[in-house]
């Protein structure tokens, strides 16, 4: 499982510029420049583009909840070294299950050098929320849709360019299990990352004195935490009377989370993830 | 800067704000996503989206749902005893030929008795039992369930299920973890992280061990094969083998249901909660990640395992075997002693004392049962095949009908296996529930075995 080795060539792929430039590094993820989160809504195929990024075989199956852990993998793409890290579903980030809290925590404190969120070309409305409430806490967003095959063949057409005007980041059509649109979805992550492209995130801004409010307390929660990666969001949801948030704030249990996600969920993405006892 | 400053703070802007702000920025959010997706998607026919409508109102039907079901179930497992069927005599035959060549060739260069003992009659046995006892199944029913959750069907039996589930005062997205537990107990309790609620989860994870994981299936196929179905004529062995197997199963559902409503009237009171289950749309399944996922994660995975507890308990047996005290040995006098309290669950004393050495991984019961049988001399020489196991547990060593379906219940029910138990105490951090998963299987094993022994004894039949 650990061997280095390079996606199946296809007849397409000798004329890519791409084909050399993505090397799958399956677990060995300890030297790494750029941490790549995968985010999304269960069943939407991120572990499945997880398997086709990192040439592990994370546990797939087509039921929403099969991801209850982190899986951390690695590859290499435009000789930079990617940890990519697959989360469990979540329809929102206001999550009430521990699988959805592990995404969460990990989306807002974990400090990905990018997030993809990866939505399911056929329900595209649904997926749309947490996109939006992504962007809300990172501009560095590349949103993936997959499931493109699907979509086809229940007739939808959806149109990426469309989405990525809209959204103010990138917006990539893929097909996962196909390997279709990965390299350009990866092209857009690295540009991201490196300021290439600028993405203006679309924010759902609320009333303006909503806005206010938050403007406020956000100093209060960065000089009570320095370097807390979130303070926007943790005011919205302070503001919102979050019962967790508040506990969270008020124990201190803030800061282990925010630590928590440096570390590795090792025993499980190493081991567990691997041998698809997920 | 002091938390409860910026408590109170908060609390204090948030009475300002004027009511129902929250709704406005939920409503925006929709709104917006609405609007996005509305430009970005155009749909020219919905024609397959209707089929997988079609279909679901059929498997999900109150009526029509459950009976669905069950027929897939009974096909996969008929599919798994009479395909293994095939191959088990062959692979048994190849793995003792093996070993009686062995044990020639160790003779003939003058090993001592006691390493060729060790080695070939021991651990080598032992494993050749493992292998042919649980590979034939995995090898169909692993591809066979790895195809209905690519598919997309387990999302589907979840929803048949869920009401049953939520009548317990139990989760409806247990079925889902339940419906893991047939992979693997201990993946099915890690999958209980979907389940919000900590009092419904902590039912899921007690009661997971009642459905039998893929370790136990081969245990339970072979046991319906070799004896419940034996005494019938052999055009139906194969329909009433896996009629006996999908009769085991939903015993355990029934005792998941028994149990789950037990707990959440007593220990884990409260009700059930509400939950949306999303059913996701039916994906054609990618063979060669089944075969993948089937062989390597799933078959070698169980058998590697089975094979590493089966080893040392091999060697165990051959060991407690040659210990020669007057005219018997250690096995046997065990196996003796417990015998009384064996035959009081309607089961012998060499069932217990395999039971015993295998509980680190009791799949390998059967196996280290039939190692037990040799080893305290019960059994002489290394029978091939099912027709020859059968001929000499029951003519040999008194095997009747009701010993067969009581070792079915008991390893249906008996406590979960050692990694299920750590994985247990892993996701409830307390020895406290870790033990009373085992002090509760192991209770309704001894209670069901022994009632149903007593009964039939009551009526004549055993």
């Amino acid at each position: 499982m650990t061997n280095t080795k390079t996606i199946l060539p296809t007849e397409h792929c000798e004329t890519c510029p791409a084909f050399t430039q993505l090397e799958q590094m399956g677990i060995k993820v300890g030297d790494f420049d750029r941490v790549v989160a995968l985010a999304g809504n269960p069943n939407t195929g991120k572990s499945t583009l997880f398997n086709t990024l990192t040439g592990l075989k994370q546990h797939t199956g087509n039921w929403p909840g099969k991801t209850v852990t982190r899986a951390e993998g690695g590859f290499e793409f435009n000789k930079m070294r990617y940890k990519l890290v697959d989360l469990p579903g979540t329809y929102s980030l206001l999550s009430a299950s521990q699988d959805e809290e592990v995404a969460r925590d990990f989306i807002l404190f974990g400090q990905p050098s990018c997030t993809i969120v990866v939505c399911d070309a056929t329900s595209l409305e649904r997926n749309l929320n947490l996109v939006l409430q992504v962007m809300e806490i990172t501009e560095h967003v590349v949103v993936a849709i997959n499931l493109m095959d699907e979509a086809k063949r229940k007739g939808l057409e959806v149109d990426a360019r469309s989405l990525s005007r809209d959204l103010g980041v990138p917006a990539i059509a893929i097909t996962a299990r196909t390997g279709d649109g990965i390299h350009t979805l990866l092209g857009a992550v690295a540009d991201v990352i490196e300021g290439n492209i600028v993405t203006k995130p679309l924010r759902v801004h609320g009333t303006p004195e909503f806005q206010k409010a938050v403007n406020e307390l956000v100093p209060m929660i960065e000089q009570m935490a320095p370097g807390i990666p979130n303070a926007r969001w943790l005011a919205i949801r302070l503001l919102d009377g979050d019962a967790r948030v508040q506990k969270a704030l008020s124990t201190g249990e803030l800061g282990d989370i925010v630590s928590r996600q440096q570390r590795a969920d090792v025993q499980f993405s190493a081991k567990m993830s691997v041998e698809g006892r997920q | 800067m002091e938390a409860n400053e910026i408590l109170a703070k908060a609390e204090s802007l948030r009475n300002d704000l004027s009511t129902g702000f929250r709704d406005e920025i939920v409503k925006s959010l929709y709104t917006e996503a609405e609007n996005i997706a509305k430009r970005a998607v155009k749909a020219a026919t919905d024609k397959k989206y209707d089929l997988d409508q079609k279909i679901d109102r059929l498997v999900t039907s109150p009526y029509t749902g459950l009976p669905i079901m069950l027929l897939l179930l009974s096909f996969v497992i008929w599919l798994t005893v009479s395909g293994a069927n095939v191959v088990s005599n062959g692979i048994a035959v190849v793995l003792f030929g093996i070993g009686d060549y062995g044990r020639a060739l160790f003779d003939q260069i003058g090993m001592p008795w006691w390493i060729t003992g060790f080695i070939w009659d021991g651990v080598y046995l032992s494993l050749a039992w493992v292998v042919s006892v649980m590979l034939p199944p995995m090898m169909i029913f692993f591809p066979a369930f790895t195809f209905l959750e690519d598919l997309g069907y387990l999302p589907r039996v979840a929803f048949n299920m869920d009401w049953l589930f939520k009548k317990t005062g139990a989760h409806g997205k247990q079925s889902l973890t339940m419906a893991m537990g047939f992979g693997c107990n201990a993946a099915g309790v890690i999958a209980t992280r979907v389940i919000d609620s900590p009092r419904e989860r902590l039912i899921a994870i007690l009661t997971n061990n009642f459905v039998p994981c893929n370790g136990r299936f081969p245990t339970l196929i072979m046991l319906a094969t070799v004896f419940v179905a034996a005494s019938f004529p052999p055009a139906l062995t194969s329909f009433i083998a896996a009629g006996t197997v999908v009769g085991v199963v939903l015993i355990g559902v029934l005792f998941t249901f028994l149990a789950s409503w037990i707990l959440s009237k007593t220990l884990l009171k409260g009700e059930a909660s509400a939950f949306t289950l999303e059913l996701p749309p039916y994906r054609r399944p990618n063979i060669s990640r089944i075969l993948y996922t089937s062989i390597i994660d799933r078959t070698i995975f169980v058998l590697w395992r089975a094979m590493q507890t089966a080893a040392p308990a091999g060697a165990i047996i051959w060991i407690l075997a040659n210990i020669h005290l007057g005219d018997s040995n250690l096995a046997r006098m065990i196996a003796d002693w417990l015998n009384p309290f064996g035959l009081l669950l309607g089961l012998d004393g060499v069932i217990l004392l395999a039971y015993i050495i295998a509980i680190p991984a009791n799949e390998i019961v059967v196996p280290t049962m039939m190692m037990v049988y040799m080893g305290a001399g019960m059994m002489i020489n290394g029978p091939s095949g099912n027709s020859a196991i059968f001929d000499l547990l029951v003519n040999g060593n008194g095997w009747t009908m009701l010993t067969a379906i009581n070792l079915m219940l008991f390893a249906l029910l008996h406590n979960p296996c050692a990694t299920t138990i750590l994985t247990i105490y892993k996701e409830t951090k307390s020895y406290k529930w870790a033990t009373l998963s085992v002090v509760m299987t192991l209770g309704t094993a001894f209670l069901v075995t022994f009632l149903t022994a007593s009964f039939a004894r009551l009526m004549g039949w055993a």
